[in-house]
């Protein structure tokens, strides 16, 4: 496997921009990628469009030939989708496509426009997709029900607390505050989350990530290559992916993602590193339980004390393990495409001490941790500045 | 109109759902001295359908009971009718669903009847030719409402719902069908047009031209063609609209009080309509031992009565304790408020 | 639901019927054509008894598009007692009621519609076991 190297990327601050729409989203964030590395739209070989639902928010599908020539990349595109993995799964299958020595380089680019849908039973029924549409949907669960299972089964097993969770909205939020991409950059306290509005019990309003609009782009090459297009890239050492089945009610656990795990061991056996080696993350937080057990499942903390860990402060800025430093999905926003990607770039910032207020001091290992559905993908890649 | 034979219930099943509304709780809203009307009616409280219950769901958790008491082969169930008057689709069977439901399916008859709230027992009398002439070997007789009543109208203190099923067949019975018959005639006394959302009555209209004549004359032309008289029968059963008018029936025929109270599950459920007869006649044979004779009459407006005699075998006892009894159902409530009842009967304007 | 997506599931939806598996024995709901366990094609119905506990619940106060249920409503993972989970809702009792372990049992209610003039799905939801007299 040869090791990738991101050289630029470009992004929207997220939000609700009803005044942009979805190719105006994504010019912003591919023409600041292409300044970013400093390349000819030319030299790119190929472009990987991550999106859950255009088809859906947008009545738009086929979002491949949309996006790339709208900006003036005219190269052979291709959407991935994972759901909200889609923006991590795209930037995997342009690696594979560079290994295996098919392009020299690639644009990845992840977008979701979700406010173009106004009726929030409309948007719970699109994001509800990524379930099972006959056995999960189709019953009536919805995404923020079917954590709210998990979380539930994991108080029950672990006796895990309703504080614990709350203090990962707090911590995220926190780091947000200090991200000037983020939809909610602002802190919140441990009061305001444990009495928000009950979304499902026992999922509150403050345990979710928002409604969001944002479009995300990273330009990858070959190791080799990077140089031609700056001085300081960021290298991806392992890259690992998971699936397991789409309903949760088909899965061996509901504490605990088969996928992640799988996706780890793959991801952190190419890279050659353990868990005790990594300094950041950026993690899943779709909502608080889904930080929680990628803790427990990445083997960062004893199983059924994630949320301890959290509450303890083990995953605050700068202390033991600093997770979501952007301000995870809770903060910084989820448009579920582009989540993957958004990710990515908090890595290169990060990685090149460009991260300001928010910045990791101790900052050699960066792992990012990307979820499809109730945890039926996911996507995991480490990334370093030394190649 | 029919001879004694083995022709009968091989199992029944009831279902009420588990809401009610307290009559004076509803007569509160429009005025009216709440103690005054549920005497009057003799009806304290009605039954009211969840969110996501209606006519095809109860007709199905009725069919179930009764299917689970039978030991019936779902395969042999050859004929389904369901009749109410809220059928919540006006053009596609409730019964093909009810069939689907129970596994009687394909090999069947089915249809949707309507007459008023003796849709139900016409599907019996239905089944009992099919079965008496070997046509089929077994048939289900459903008689099932989620019924409407007009916001601030005498029949919103009683229109409530349930459902009753009966399975008609040749072996095992635990009651014959021992004769039928019906009086009919054409008494507008209570109609709803195509389209319109609640039912009109006429009023006192209802009393005597429409409920008294049809089952009285039903249940006088039955007893003088089986040459029986009141004290023939152990149990008799009338229409339920209130507890009021089956007393009074029974009165001028000649039963004792004690021979009708034990069908008197309107009390406590109020008038199911399609199913109110059926579930006074399952009120009855849950406690009926065998060798007692039930006379039972449905009434239906614009109007008719099915009148029935049925005799308890000694088959009854092994079926006793498998489904609900009406009783069990009449137990267990939960009591909501005006509000919450007009949420739950669709009378809140959503678009 | 589009008519022919329910249409297709009734039985499973109607009585939990469900399929087992010829040669292994394997038991799944909702019911397939094909074991993936050991790659036969001989799948006869099977219908589960209808009892099962509750494994994990939520109570939903956000719904998607056509559910009448009353906000909240149960949301469950039930474990059938022949071994299959399900995603279900629970009708028939309060919020202070339920439990993790508690036994339920199968119960046919209106699962969605499509609008007013639309069709209706109906399907399993579950109940407290011995429903009505489960308290006794």
């Amino acid at each position: 496997m040869k090791d990738i190297a991101v050289v630029g990327v470009g992004n929207t601050k997220i939000g609700e921009w009803y005044d942009y729409s979805l190719r105006e989203l994504t010019d912003e964030a591919i023409f600041k990628a292409i300044q970013s590395a400093n390349i000819n739209p030319k030299e790119i070989g190929a472009t990987f469009v991550g999106s859950m639902s255009s088809g859906i928010f947008n009545q738009q599908e086929h979002i491949s030939a949309l996006v790339g020539p709208y900006s003036g990349v005219n190269s052979p595109a291709l959407r991935v989708e994972s759901a909200c993995a889609s923006g991590g799964s795209a930037l995997r299958v342009a690696m594979m496509a560079i290994n295996a020595g098919y392009y020299d380089t690639a644009l990845v680019v992840g977008v979701e426009k979700m406010t173009d849908l106004i009726d929030i039973g409309d948007v719970t029924t699109a994001l509800g997709t990524a379930s099972d549409g006959e056995w999960e949907l189709g019953v009536g669960a919805t995404f923020p029900a079917l954590f709210a299972l998990m979380m539930r089964a994991h108080m029950h097993e672990y006796g895990s607390t309703l504080e614990e969770f709350a203090s990962v909205a707090v911590k995220n939020h926190k780091n947000g505050s200090m991200n000037p991409d983020a939809q909610f950059p602002k802190a919140i306290s441990m009061e305001a989350v444990m009495n928000s509005r009950i979304i499902a019990d026992p999922v509150r309003l403050f345990d979710c990530s928002p409604i969001s609009d944002g479009a995300a782009a990273v330009i990858v090459t070959s190791k080799e290559k990077a140089k031609k297009y700056t001085d300081d890239p960021i290298y991806i050492k392992g890259t690992g992916a998971g699936t397991d089945h789409i309903a949760l009610h088909s899965r061996s656990s509901l504490t605990s993602l088969q996928s992640t795990k799988t996706a780890a061991e793959t991801a952190f056996k190419m890279a050659k590193i353990s868990p005790k080696d990594i300094d950041f993350m950026e993690v899943h937080d779709c909502f608080t339980i889904a930080e929680v057990i990628t803790l427990e499942d990445l083997g960062l903390c004893d199983i059924g004390k994630g949320g301890k860990f959290t509450l303890d402060g083990e995953t605050a800025l700068n202390s033991t393990i600093s997770v979501n430093p952007s301000g995870g999905l809770k903060s910084k926003g989820h448009p579920v495409g582009a989540t993957g990607l958004y990710q990515v770039i908090e890595m290169f910032h990060q990685l090149r001490n460009e991260a300001g207020k928010r910045q990791v001091t101790k900052n050699n290992i960066g792992v990012t941790q990307n979820i499809g559905g109730s945890g039926a993908t996911c996507v995991i890649n480490v990334f370093s500045r030394s190649d | 109109m029919t001879e004694k034979n083995k022709t009968g219930i091989i199992g029944y099943g009831v279902y009420i759902p588990r809401f009610r509304i307290k009559l004076e709780e509803i007569a509160r809203i429009w005025g009216q001295p709440g103690d005054v009307v549920s005497k009057a009616l003799g009806v304290y409280e009605k039954s009211v359908p969840d969110m996501d219950e209606d006519t095809i769901t109860i007709s199905v958790e009725a069919s179930r009971n009764a299917l689970k008491m039978s030991n019936v082969n779902p395969d042999d169930i050859e004929a389904v009718y369901v009749g109410s008057e809220s059928h919540p689709y006006a053009v596609k069977p409730t019964a093909t669903i009810v069939a689907e439901a129970i596994g009687a399916t394909p090999i069947t008859t089915a249809a949707d009847l309507e007459f008023a709230c003796k849709a139900g027992t016409a599907g019996i009398q239905m089944c009992l030719g099919m079965v008496e002439s070997n046509q089929i070997k077994v048939g289900l007789a459903v008689g099932a409402d989620c019924s409407q009543g007009r916001p601030s109208d005498a029949l919103e203190y009683t229109a409530s719902a349930g459902a009753c099923a009966l399975i008609i067949g040749k072996e095992n019975v635990i009651a014959t069908i021992d004769h039928t018959e019906s009086y009919t005639t054409d008494t507008p006394d209570f109609w709803r047009r195509e389209g319109a959302h609640y039912p009109s009555h006429g009023g006192r209209f209802t009393g005597e031209p429409a409920y008294f004549k049809h089952v009285i004359s039903a249940a006088e032309n039955i007893m003088k063609n089986t040459k029986t008289t009141p004290e023939d029968f152990d149990y008799v059963i009338f229409h339920e609209p209130n507890s009021k008018y089956p007393l009074a029936t029974a009165k001028t025929l000649g039963f004792s009080k004690e021979k009708v109270e034990p069908s008197l599950a309107v009390q406590y459920i109020g008038n199911t309509y399609s199913a109110s007869s059926m579930i006074g006649l399952a009120a009855v044979l849950d406690i009926a031992k065998p060798d007692d004779r039930i006379l039972m009459v449905s009434y239906g407006s614009g109007a008719g009565s099915d009148a029935f005699i049925y005799t308890i075998t000694n088959e009854i006892e092994k079926h006793r304790g498998i489904s609900p009894t009406v009783q069990g159902y009449i137990d267990h409530k939960v009591f909501l408020d005006y509000a919450l009842y007009t949420k739950h009967r669709g009378k809140i304007r959503m678009h | 639901m589009s008519v022919p997506r329910f249409w297709r599931r009734r039985r499973s939806l109607y009585s939990l019927e469900g399929s087992k598996c010829a040669k292994c024995g394997k038991l799944y709901f909702p019911s397939r054509l094909r074991c993936v366990e050991c790659n036969s094609y001989e799948l006869e119905n099977y219908l589960f008894s209808g009892e099962g506990k509750i494994v994990t619940y939520s109570w939903v106060y956000t719904p998607p598009q056509g559910f009448d249920s009353s906000i909240p409503y149960c949301l469950a993972i039930v474990e059938l007692v022949e071994g299959p989970r399900l995603t279900t809702q629970v009708v028939g009792l309060a919020e202070a009621e339920i439990k993790i372990g508690m036994p339920v049992e199968f119960s046919f209610r209106k699962i969605s519609t499509e609008g007013d003039e639309g069709v209706i799905t109906y399907g399993f939801k579950f109940r407290p076991k011995g429903y009505p007299n489960h308290k006794k």
